[in-house]
């Protein structure tokens, strides 16, 4: 982006015969100084653009850039869409604006370091990703962790997921035009990242759940606290309903709108609610069973249609569905340790360190270079709020991952995103992009 | 001259310098009080959404956040402009005129207060009352549609020219449903009166809003509602369309596909900044007040009410104060509604918008003159009405019925194209 004087008249501003004597004597100075001293004269600003070398388009088409700065691309997505009119012809997402190298940054993390790590990915829904690395971890040290961490874990994760569904009826909302909803869908997501901070001190990014457990106990009275999150959030779902299920516009703006089926689905690698609403019950924590999940009694919300108001209601009722296990999780909770008293693992509590030695080397040696995992590789999967978030982790005896790889499901999910959107029309697009709901941090990684 | 203040006794003993000052006087007023209006309805607007969902909205400039819209105008007065350099620079310029002049323009129609006495001359609480006053809306409301669509054009990026396409077509279409239901209207404004003399309808909105009047003191009566003479009642579908299609021609949620945020950036403007900015938004707003207002004029009696009795009837109070505050009253509760509907409802898409304007509510404004024309000439020929108006309805069901059945549906469509 280049600018210069826009009227021929004023002069341009590289003709030095315009100034005086002394102007010509500040502009021998820095630029900057030269740039302020020099009198007002430019009114407009011309703004050039340069060109896409892709951009050049055959026929009636028009290639349009939606983003990566634009008001709904959820981030700094790219959308290379060419238009016929107002009709999508395809969609090409064009991804990297977010890249900040996370899985590179693990290797260079001990295994203690990697959640604060892997929490920045899904922003969203920071607590799945420190699940799932924190079970790959588990898995490679073969480390039994107490059945309260796992309740806590299970319910956090629940909380989590509840979380990040508000937020994409929020977005959602936002992105067909209703913009009560998304106020709406903040409110009662930030009750939730209220308790999430009660308990994990950070609203997002908690680095809670860590291997060996979770990082502290839940606080006197959560379950107080959790029951009456519980209690809103259902009021709240209510009022969604009725503002949007219940509203004709809604209704005809998503009904229909971005189908997909279970074999392109399957084709495209995308899972979660977007693999739901085609019809295909696939949910990891029913499929593949992991924390608690099969003591708990839960629905998996599946819909028919492929479309995007078929996502909308599944992610709508999903919460409820979590809700139902937070409740379950509240009756259950069983007492003991939240984090696992493997001294190699977990550091010892701070009052030990003052008159124990033994406490004292440990600490030093867990925070300096970690603890060592035994070489070896494993893949672990988990059911995140957009579908099957997986960490790969090959591990070679040190205290840091010789790799470090997360199956982040909005990458996969936004593949499916280009499909959905052909033939369909610009507002269109833009609600099929807002009902994959992905996450740049995610995909980038 | 006198083509221009047909109506106007202020015209009726020559024009003098008083009367050119009383003029000039009555430009500044509108012209001030449309520019106080925008800022004040911002405020409101902001306010108001603020409160259904759950924020305080503005509160930092001026008590409550008055002077919210003056500081963002002083700002962007103050903003450094831009242009993009594919633009046509000298279309670009005017766009924002084009689009705020038409605004300011057609509010010069509407009837905000009764005749009042200005140094020793009456006349009317408006600034022009045109023989053919409702057609100069329209005429209005159309060259608006230039700015917008000249803005995006002359822009020369994508963005905007995709929001100008919309707004000629969106434009475009909701013109003709506007047209119809203002015809809606006149259809009540002739014809025969309760004496039985036959008067020609009108096109001037003072004749408009007289024969909505209600003169005299409310005697508590319900057949002396002063309400029962508005051509609400007997337009009760034309007012349901003009409040649709002015929506609509205005560009406001849920029909504002032309600068839609999450699919256009900006629309039209996407590429303007600073003050020319400023303009379209001012436009934008006062296209909506304005429309607001004619509604009030057309629909709910203008600046019709009750006096208020003990006080002579033509006393200053009653001939200043009252109808303005009626007129203003009504134009709140309109603008309220705006508000409402922007909070609640989602955008429409392009093809929905173009859906509900062609198939549905041009055809209605169609049926309902057909129904209302034979109600009206029913009563001016003394036929039952008790016959009449059933069988005009059930005809125009019939009719709506068939068209109904002969438009192709989306599927089909969709098929055809595939």
């Amino acid at each position: 982006m280049t600018t210069r004087s826009d009227d021929p008249a004023l002069g341009d501003f590289t003709d030095v015969q315009h100034f005086s004597h002394e102007e010509e004597r500040l502009q021998r100075q820095t630029d900057e100084g030269a740039q302020q001293l020099r009198p007002r004269r430019r009114r407009e600003v011309v703004i050039t653009g340069g060109e896409w070398p892709e951009a050049d388009s055959e026929g009636d088409t028009m290639i349009i850039n939606m983003g990566p700065q634009h008001p709904s691309t959820h981030g700094v997505l790219r959308l290379m869409m060419e238009l016929d009119g107002e009709t999508v012809l395809q969609v090409k997402p064009v991804i990297g604006y977010l890249h900040t190298g996370m899985e590179k940054t693990g290797e260079e993390l001990t295994y203690v370091q990697g959640p604060t790590n892997v929490t920045r990915m899904d922003y969203a829904s920071p607590l799945a990703n420190e699940l799932v690395y924190s079970l790959a971890v588990e898995r490679l040290l073969d480390l039994e962790v107490p059945p309260r961490a796992t309740w806590i874990r299970m319910m956090m994760v629940e909380l989590s997921r509840m979380a990040s569904h508000l937020l994409f009826q929020a977005t959602n909302g936002m992105d067909i035009g209703a913009l009560s909803m998304m106020i709406y869908g903040w409110r009662e997501r930030e009750e939730t990242l209220r308790f999430l901070e009660k308990v994990t001190g950070l609203r997002m990014n908690h680095n809670y759940i860590r291997p060996g457990g979770v990082a502290t106990d839940l606080h006197d009275g959560w379950d107080v606290d959790v029951l009456d999150l519980c209690d809103l959030v259902e009021e709240g779902l209510r009022d969604y309903d009725e503002l949007l299920t219940q509203n004709p516009i809604w209704v005809e703006r998503l009904v229909g709108v971005g189908v997909i089926t279970t074999e392109q689905a399957l084709a495209l690698g995308a899972s979660g609610p977007i693999l739901r609403s085609t019809g295909m019950p696939w949910d990891l924590r029913k499929a593949q069973p992991y924390l608690a999940y099969d003591e708990v009694d839960f629905d998996v919300i599946y819909t028919e249609n492929g479309d995007c108001f078929d996502r909308y209601r599944i992610r709508l009722y999903e919460i409820l569905e979590s809700i139902k296990i937070v409740r379950q999780c509240v009756d259950r909770m069983p007492l003991g340790d939240y984090r696992t008293q493997d001294r190699k693992v977990t550091p010892p509590p701070r009052a030990r360190i003052d008159e124990s030695m033994e406490a004292l080397i440990h600490h030093f040696k867990l925070f300096t270079e970690g603890f060592k995992v035994p070489a070896g590789e494993t893949y672990v999967a988990v059911e995140s709020p957009r579908g099957e978030i997986g960490c790969y982790l090959v591990a070679d005896g040190t205290g840091k991952p010789s790799r470090l790889h997360i199956r982040g499901p909005s990458f996969y999910n936004l593949q499916s995103a280009g499909p959905m959107a052909e033939g369909s029309m610009v507002a269109d697009a833009v609600a099929i992009v807002s009902s994959v709901d992905p996450i740049m941090g995610e995909v980038d990684r | 001259m006198s083509a221009l203040g047909a109506g106007d006794p202020l015209f009726s003993n020559g024009i003098d310098t008083t009367v050119v000052l009383i003029v000039i006087g009555k430009t500044l007023v509108i012209f001030v009080m449309l520019l106080l209006a925008v800022m004040m309805y911002i405020w409101f607007l902001r306010k108001v959404i603020a409160d259904m969902q759950n924020r305080v909205g503005p509160e930092r400039a001026g008590p409550y956040g008055l002077l919210q819209s003056l500081a963002d105008a002083v700002k962007l007065f103050f903003k450094e402009q831009s242009m993009p350099e594919s633009a046509d620079r000298w279309v670009f310029r005017l766009a924002p005129y084009m689009s705020a002049l038409p605004a300011f323009l057609a509010f010069a129609i509407v009837p905000i207060g009764g005749a009042v006495t200005i140094a020793g001359h009456r006349t009317f609480l408006q600034l022009a009352d045109f023989p053919i006053g409702i057609l100069f809306l329209l005429a209005m409301s159309g060259l608006g549609l230039y700015g917008v669509m000249l803005a995006g054009w002359s822009s020369g990026s994508k963005y905007p020219l995709l929001g100008s396409v919309r707004a000629s077509a969106q434009l475009l279409s909701y013109e003709a449903a506007l047209g119809l239901s203002i015809v809606g209207v006149l259809l009540q404004t002739g014809g025969a009166t309760s004496g039985g003399q036959a008067h020609p309808g009108t096109l001037s909105t003072r004749d408009i809003v007289s024969l909505q009047a209600w003169t005299g003191h409310w005697s508590g009566s319900p057949g002396n509602w002063p309400i029962v003479h508005w051509f609400v009642f007997p337009a009760i579908i034309s007012f349901a369309i003009f409040l649709i299609a002015a929506v609509a021609e205005t560009n406001h949620p849920p029909f504002d596909l032309v600068e839609a945020e999450q699919e256009l950036v900006g629309g039209f403007h996407t590429e303007y900044t600073g003050i020319r900015f400023a303009i379209f938004y001012l436009a934008e707003f006062m296209n909506l007040i304005t429309m607001s207002a004619i509604a009030v004029t057309l629909f709910l009696g203008g600046p019709a009410g009750p006096a208020l009795p003990g006080l002579p009837r033509l006393g200053w109070f009653n001939a200043w104060i009252m109808p303005v505050f009626w007129f203003f009253l009504k134009l709140i509760v309109l603008l309220f509604c705006t508000v409402w509907v922007r909070a609640t409802l989602p955008r429409l898409r392009y093809d929905q918008l173009m859906d509900l304007g062609w198939k549905y509510l041009i055809e209605i404004a169609f049926l309902w003159l057909m129904v209302s024309g034979t109600v009206r000439v029913a009563r001016d020929q003394g036929w039952n009405l008790w016959i009449v108006t059933p069988l005009a309805t059930l005809g125009a069901v019939l009719v709506y019925g068939v068209i109904y059945l002969a438009m192709p549906k989306r599927d089909e469509l969709v098929e055809e194209i595939r």
